[in-house]
């Protein structure tokens, strides 16, 4: 993992306990969620592709604490974490894992497209770099409407060897748009690793020919990663100057669950572990300066494994989507000669050997 | 009614609803200080300024993208793509993302976009300038997709397309372009997506087409009447959903078709009015469905051979003629 300096500030001067506290919270929420993830997908609970945010946390939490609620989200398909931590709760979650009508995306989408209007987590798109443009076209609805915020363009650091990365930069800036092109830099484009794939491995300097700014931090910290954030965004909201963070990390697994990551040195992976686990990091961090101790940590752990047991129980007790609805989000404005709940119930019927 | 041209239809309609709606905004090469490649927007940046009208860097896949995640959050974006043949540089935005979003969120955002593009080849624009691809969306599910053959169509299926919630792709045609016909000044007038029209009616043959293949209907429907046959012609105007009661309803009554397209034959949109003609009609036909399209080749530049490779009055007339061979069959 490339290193990034640490900040010299005092950790209390940084945040508050209580903000401390949450930042911990949420990272072991997340980082419980994969794992019990993994483990319904094993057992068939869970369908498709399934990738998971471990190693990730602090940038994700990082990243979340520095936005607002006027503040917009587009993801890739690497997004469990990014809607929870946003503030969408484990159970619709799950709930869209296991594809029910419960699920945040009605079950309609599944772990690579969970959405959620109320807190604008704008979806996950699986199709690398579908949501950059869509980002960049994001915020310039917010400035062409004059409204508060900025959107954030998360991404894989594979999506910068793509076109509509590059695009999207060049638009971004001629069109004064606020939005973030936030690199998750764990290393790794599936078994493809950054230095191989891409001729510029220092992917925050790649929006240098579009003069747009970047800055590489430390994915692993979740204060520096908000901090890196919190002043980027401040910038693009008030001057429409978007802006490049590359938050490295260290990729816990192969690229989804079922990739067994036989591409890479099990001995290296198994220090990536430990010298980069950021919940470790940072649960260390609190010890040491005495905001917390082992009892609270034993009781988060507690807490976060209950609800997430909370939410595999939503998620199994949810109904699954009904054959009528087949065709119910088609059109948001119905026209004349589509199909009908009849049509699905009759065409289900028979792809199901029912006659 | 005044008798205007389909350019001015649009740009007219475009001008109306820029006034309309401050949500509606226009993007797409050169559509500003250039006026338009087709000057349908001509004019437009004068009356309603840069913020309304967008002239965008040559980067498809790119300002799609925005104009899909502007829609996202609200915005009317009417995007021009200066041809068909270049829209294959955004396919992934508009099959993988636009058609998509609503449906796959679970219905929780709406991608109200239009995307206008002239398809169709004239004038020896070659290979690479003259392609149909408006069957390429019409495949996808969560498109509509929409092709006016007049004037009149061409307004009242744009006002409608605006003000839809779904993402339209808007085929136009550059041979149709400085065709007139009536027009409305009603400002409620629209013409619904999803419906076609029988544009003449006859009891012999109907003959099935859209945009600039209904005009060609038209004037052959009109010359075969000298020949004593009667031609029935439906303008599909919508690709999808496609109004297939209408083209059934007038194969029942006349017993013989014939569709024509200009995209290329094999898997081509007269392939899907074909097939839907002998599932729903097959009782009724006292013909094979005939089929004229284009022929398939990367289209040739040299003018006559260029011409010979694409459909048109002739390969209509022959085509008539040959389903109209042996008698009626009586029931």
């Amino acid at each position: 993992m490339a290193e990034v300096a640490e900040s010299a500030q005092p950790l209390l001067e940084r945040a508050t306990a209580d903000e401390l506290k949450h930042y911990y919270y949420q990272m072991l929420l997340l980082r419980r969620f994969e794992e019990r993830a993994s483990e319904m997908y094993v057992k068939a609970k869970i369908g498709g592709y399934c990738h998971l945010n471990l190693g990730e946390e602090a940038t994700i939490v990082g990243l979340m604490a520095a936005l607002t609620p006027d503040d917009y989200i587009f993801t890739n398909y690497r997004e469990h974490g990014y809607i929870i931590a946003r503030g969408v709760p484990p159970g619709p979650v799950m709930a869209e894992l296991f594809g029910k009508e419960t699920g945040v995306s009605g079950g309609r989408g599944g772990s690579m497209h969970l959405f959620d209007r109320k807190t604008n987590f704008m979806g996950g798109y699986a199709i690398v770099g579908g949501q950059v443009p869509l980002a960049v076209g994001a915020a310039y609805a917010l400035r062409y409407q004059g409204k508060p915020g900025v959107v954030i363009a998360q991404m894989g650091d594979g999506t910068t060897n793509i076109g509509a990365f590059y695009e999207s930069l060049n638009l971004a800036k001629i069109w004064k748009c606020p939005v973030l092109f936030f690199i998750v830099n764990n290393g790794y484009g599936m078994g493809t690793s950054v230095e191989s794939g891409s001729s510029e491995p220092d992917l925050w300097k790649k929006g240098a020919s579009f003069r747009v700014y970047g800055e590489r931090v430390d994915g692993t910290d979740v204060l520096a990663v908000r901090d890196v954030v919190r002043r980027l965004r401040a910038r693009a909201e008030a001057e429409g100057e978007p802006a490049i963070i590359d938050a490295v990390s260290f990729r816990f697994r192969g690229h989804s669950v079922i990739d067994a990551d036989r591409y890479r040195d099990p001995e290296m992976v198994r220090r990536g572990r430990e010298l980069y686990d950021p919940i470790r990091k940072f649960a260390a961090l609190l010890l040491d300066h005495g905001v917390v101790d082992d009892t609270w940590l034993k009781s988060v752990a507690d807490r976060v494994e209950r609800e997430v047991q909370e939410a595999i129980d939503f998620a199994n007790n949810s109904p699954d989507p009904k054959f009528e609805d087949l065709y119910k989000y088609m059109y948001a404005t119905p026209v004349p000669n589509t199909p009908t709940a009849e049509d699905a119930i009759r065409a289900v019927k028979i792809n199901r050997g029912e006659f | 009614m005044p008798v205007i041209t389909y350019r001015q239809a649009l740009n007219d309609t475009l001008g109306e609803e820029l006034a309309r709606d401050p949500n509606v905004l226009l993007m797409g090469e050169e559509i500003g200080v250039f006026q338009g490649s087709y000057r349908v927007t001509e004019g437009l940046l004068a009356e309603f300024g840069p913020k309304r009208v967008v002239d965008t860097p040559i980067a498809e896949e790119g300002f799609v993208g925005v104009a899909i995640g502007a829609a996202m959050l609200g915005l009317r974006p009417v995007v021009e793509i200066m041809t068909i043949n270049f829209i294959l540089v955004a396919i992934d935005q508009i099959v993988n993302h636009a058609s998509k979003i609503h449906y796959m969120f679970g219905g929780q955002v709406s991608v109200p976009l239009v995307i206008r593009t002239p398809s169709g080849g004239t004038g020896q624009l070659a290979a690479t300038h003259s392609q149909s691809f408006e069957n390429w969306f019409a495949y996808c599910p969560g498109l509509k997709v929409v092709a006016p053959a007049t004037p009149y169509d061409a307004k009242g299926l744009l006002r409608t397309a605006i003000r839809d919630d779904d993402p339209v792709i808007f085929i136009e045609s550059l041979a149709l372009y400085d065709t007139k016909g009536e027009v409305p000044e009603d400002d409620d007038f629209v013409v619904p997506i999803g419906v076609a029209e029988v544009k003449r009616q006859g009891t012999d043959v109907t003959v099935v087409s859209y945009s600039r293949m209904t005009a060609i209907a038209l004037q052959v429907a009109q010359r075969m009447e000298q020949e004593g046959i009667s031609v029935e012609v439906v303008d599909l105007r919508s690709l999808r959903p496609l109004d297939r009661p209408t083209i059934i309803e007038s194969v029942k009554k006349t017993n013989r078709a014939v569709v024509i397209a200009e995209d290329w034959y094999s898997y081509g949109v007269t392939a899907e009015i074909a097939a839907t003609i002998q599932e729903e009609a097959f009782d009724y036909l006292d013909a094979p469905v005939y089929r004229v399209a284009g022929l398939e080749v990367p289209l040739p530049y040299a003018k006559d051979l260029s011409a010979a490779s694409k459909p048109n009055a002739n390969s209509l007339i022959y085509a008539i003629r040959q389903v109209m061979r042996g008698t009626k069959r009586m029931r």
